[in-house]
């Protein structure tokens, strides 16, 4: 990898798996002139108590950030796309005294969230 | 057709993520937002625009810890080679590499805020900043190296610990590791101190002796009383607690823990105050503290001329590593 090489020193992100199957963590930077030796101080200071099952190093120059409010946290309703967003208790309450129907057990009841509140909405 | 009034705003804006700090605005409304963002409890990430006071604040702060942890190494350094066992050899070691890790991944932290590694060390080596007063002392005994890896790594971890919450996010996400961490080398202190209590007399004078030396730098490491008020460091949430709000959880943990084993704690003045809910204590020595932490502690000189030494012997590794594998002789 010493074609890579910079002859400067530059951060790389370090990302960590705690166990197989688990999902990325961000865990810090390292400094390093190229990616083969980012990948040995990652090893050092975010590996070296059997803590990590596999490191994934970017350099920082790498990484795209998307971090626009408008895009990300857009200021309209958007309650429809989410779970919580429908609430249908008094509706359902409203349905089965027309049908003249009981509400079912507990079993029927967990297969949803139906007419439960979550709060936040957007 | 689509209802127009169903495509308004329904959230008002200060419920969105907006950091306003980073728009291009007056600077005097930057910093109103900015300093109206932290002291409500946000987070700044390295990418935000800041005031300078506030990069300074956080610098200062951050070197100052990272130059503690390298400085910090050298104490226990001196007795990898004179350990008990091999098991206490390996802790050792490892204790000390991490150590020396947390000085790297602060000064990973500094040099997103501005400055370079090569300028920390240059400073911390031209006494131009300081690093804990703990590390200017010399070490005596192996009961020396229990009390250090015991106390004076709970005394860091209980302020350690309230930097979790640091308003700065890249400081507070490297200090829960190096909480972890820490943690390890508080049971490992701890396991060593109480093996020798249940050792010969000579082994529990050794801890009570260590003890005895240790528990004034101790007490005076949290710094002394400061006024809420006029602190920047609290002002900007850069820590969490006052140093005297830290003594008071170090001696509400530990007193018990030391006395628990037998072990004299040489302040006669000491003693929980049940009507004022707080520990009472002979006043620290700050003229020490100052001395101390002003590079004219016992150790200070000679940890920083090893420091220098090292620096010098090691030089040719930074060069070669930054010049690339050497090309191939031609």
């Amino acid at each position: 990898m010493t074609d890579q090489h910079s002859g400067t020193l530059e951060p790389y992100e370090v990302f960590r798996q705690e166990k197989e199957g688990g999902p990325m963590i961000h865990g810090g930077n390292v400094l390093a002139p190229d990616p083969e030796l980012a990948v040995h101080y990652a090893r050092e200071l975010f590996a070296r108590r059997s803590e990590s099952t596999r490191l994934w190093v970017v350099r920082r120059a790498d990484v795209h950030v998307l971090d626009d409010p408008d895009l990300l946290d857009p200021p309209l309703d958007r309650s429809f796309k989410k779970p919580g967003g429908y609430v249908m208790r008094d509706k359902l309450a409203a349905a089965r005294g027309r049908a003249g129907t009981a509400k079912p057990g507990a079993r029927a009841a967990s297969h949803d969230t139906t007419g439960r509140r979550t709060g936040k909405t957007g | 057709m689509t209802d127009p009034l169903a495509l308004d705003p329904v959230l008002p804006v200060r419920e969105r993520s907006e950091r306003p700090w980073n728009l291009d605005l007056p600077h005097d409304e930057r910093f109103a937002h900015f300093e109206a963002h932290v002291t409500a409890g946000g987070k700044i990430e390295a990418t935000d625009w800041m005031p300078d006071e506030y990069r300074t604040a956080v610098l200062r702060f951050v070197e100052m810890h990272g130059n503690s942890e390298l400085m910090g190494v050298l104490p226990e350094r001196e007795w990898i080679m004179r350990a008990p066992t091999l098991r206490r050899k390996l802790a050792l070691t490892a204790k000390v590499q991490d150590e020396a890790g947390h000085a790297l991944l602060l000064y990973r932290v500094a040099e997103d805020l501005g400055k370079s590694r090569e300028a920390i060390i240059e400073d911390l080596l031209a006494g131009k900043t300081k690093f804990h007063n703990v590390f200017h002392y010399p070490t005596h005994s192996w009961g020396d190296i229990g009390i250090i890896a015991w106390l004076v790594d709970a005394a860091a971890i209980v302020a350690q610990q309230a930097l979790r919450d640091s308003s700065y996010a890249p400081y507070a996400r490297t200090m829960q590791k190096i909480c972890w961490e820490e943690s390890v080398h508080i049971m490992h202190g701890r396991d060593v101190v109480v093996t020798l209590v249940n050792g010969t007399a000579g082994q529990r004078d050794m801890v009570q002796e260590a003890l005895n030396r240790w528990w004034g730098p101790l007490m005076q490491m949290h710094g002394p009383r400061s006024d809420r008020a006029k602190d920047r460091d609290l002002h900007w949430r850069i820590k969490a607690k006052t140093s005297e709000e830290l003594r008071q959880e170090f001696l509400a943990i530990y007193v018990p823990r030391i006395r628990e084993l037998g072990l004299v704690i040489p302040d006669p003045e000491l003693r929980y105050d049940e009507a004022a809910g707080e520990w009472r204590y002979t006043e620290p020595d700050w003229d020490e503290l100052r001395t101390v932490v002003t590079n004219h502690g016992p150790r200070s000189e000679a940890r920083l001329e090893f420091r220098r030494l090292n620096r010098d012997e090691t030089r040719w590794v930074r060069e070669t590593i930054l010049a690339g594998s050497p090309a191939v002789a031609a």
